[in-house]
């Protein structure tokens, strides 16, 4: 029976394959059909990972085993159910008390996140001496980084508007840019050639035997 | 009451947390500690939201007959059998309500929910995301035929960080004397990597956090409060 099940779920993985590769001819039912699968299935996906990692370990099972002693849960319990009642138009603006704790967290936290990891430690990561650097392409390397550091920041800057000489830096702020987006789309199309290899892999090798 | 109240929580909230970095001791450091708690599980129900949303509007459109109305049908279907089966019989390290399901699992060779994973989500999800391969190469395509300065530039450093990453790229360059090995993709990918793509990302960075620390002071002083909706 196992052996059948598993011969079973490898031809519904080569439909879903097949279904999901048939955009690339035009739109069609059974892409619409892979589409909305996937969409039901990675919704379920997230909801019971959600359940066991996050609810379960934090809420129910604290709840159920020592009621008494987490009293305490049942506020953020209750602030939970009262977002579920944002469905119920009448009830709606319950769910702004649980948005605006959320909201209000996120901010302090994000705030102070940002600010040490984002910004304070790349300031001063690029605080550093160019000419300090064991090879002349790591020091023409550093000068780079100090210099389009600067010039990326100062493209940024729309308080004033950037004309003639004061355009310069934001111009070549933009060259680096293109540079780094370029290697991002470099390593995408990478990452994409990597999927698509898989699945060929897996067509080519685990249903049809023809590579091994 | 039904605006005031939230804004002053969220004020509360975000003031509590940043004070608690500067203060990390009790009782700050036992309330922060109970709100990143409460955070976590407000968050799970707010997930619960969204799905509970995404049902609705299924139905809804089931209904009604909207167009393409059996491929939302379809998708209900497999959201609630994905559901039954991980709520009945758990995950891989979990049991569920119904414990490991020995039986179901020594027909199907493994849990249930795994065997959808593995069989119908994690096909269906690479196949979608190979997909965009075709489709960048077409934006690359209509990146080239654009001509400007900065498009070759993005296109110039794509190539390259993608043969220097490939030993295509490698056996090119490969016969380079070493007074040129800095010419050598490898190593130029990986010194564009290091300089100036890194000085792009802390640009990037610098400025998004600029952005992130302005829009938070916004919320927590409540002059941003688009939140929470209108009062219709």
């Amino acid at each position: 029976m196992s052996s059948f099940m598993s011969v079973f779920g490898l031809w519904m993985a080569v439909f879903f394959t097949f279904s999901i590769f048939s955009f690339l001819y035009k739109d069609n039912p059974f892409y619409k059909f892979g589409e909305q699968v996937f969409v039901g299935l990675s919704a379920a996906y997230w909801l019971v990972y959600l359940f066991y990692s996050i609810m379960l370990p934090n809420l129910f099972t604290k709840l159920f085993t020592d009621l008494k002693g987490n009293l305490i849960l049942l506020i953020p319990a209750t602030l939970g159910l009262m977002m579920l009642l944002r469905i119920i138009p009448k009830t709606q603006w319950l769910s702004r008390f649980p948005i605006a704790i959320m909201i209000g967290t996120s901010a302090g936290i994000n705030m102070l996140r940002y600010t040490k990891s984002d910004m304070l430690s790349q300031i001063s990561a690029t605080m550093i001496n160019p000419f300090n650097a064991a090879t002349t392409s790591a020091m023409i390397g550093n000068i780079l980084l100090i210099f389009g550091t600067i010039c990326g920041v100062y493209y940024f800057y729309f308080s004033k508007k950037q004309e003639g000489i004061s355009a310069v830096p934001s111009k070549l702020g933009i060259w680096f840019l293109m540079i780094s987006f370029g290697a991002s789309f470099g390593y995408t199309v990478m990452a994409r050639v990597s999927l698509l290899i898989g699945r060929l892999e897996f067509l080519l090798k685990d249903w049809l035997h023809i590579i091994k | 009451m039904k605006r005031n109240l939230p804004l002053f929580f969220a004020f509360f909230c975000g003031l509590l947390v940043i004070v608690s970095e500067f203060i990390p001791h009790r009782p700050f450091s036992l309330m922060i500690d109970t709100l990143q708690e409460w955070f976590m599980i407000i968050s799970g129900f707010a997930i619960i939201l969204g799905q509970i949303s995404l049902f609705q509007s299924n139905i809804n459109k089931i209904k009604q007959k909207d167009s393409g109305w059996m491929f939302y049908l379809a998708g209900l279907i497999s959201f609630i059998l994905m559901l039954i089966v991980g709520m009945f019989w758990g995950t891989q390290e979990t049991g569920g309500l119904f414990g490991h399901g020995t039986a179901l699992q020594a027909r199907l060779g493994m849990k249930p929910f795994d065997y959808l994973f593995e069989f119908a989500y994690m096909p269906l999800s690479s196949t979608m995301f190979s997909l965009l391969a075709f489709f960048i190469a077409s934006a690359a395509y209509r990146a080239f035929i654009i001509r400007s300065f900065e498009s070759n530039l993005l296109m110039l450093t794509a190539v390259i960080v993608i043969l220097g990453r490939t030993s295509f790229g490698s056996m090119l360059t490969g016969w380079l004397p070493q007074g040129l090995r800095f010419w050598h993709l490898p190593n130029l990918s990986d010194f564009i990597m290091e300089y100036p793509n890194s000085a792009a990302q802390r640009a990037i960075m610098i400025s998004a956090a600029l952005g992130i620390i302005g829009s938070s002071l916004r919320i927590i002083l409540g002059i941003e409060r688009s939140y929470l909706g209108s009062d219709k």
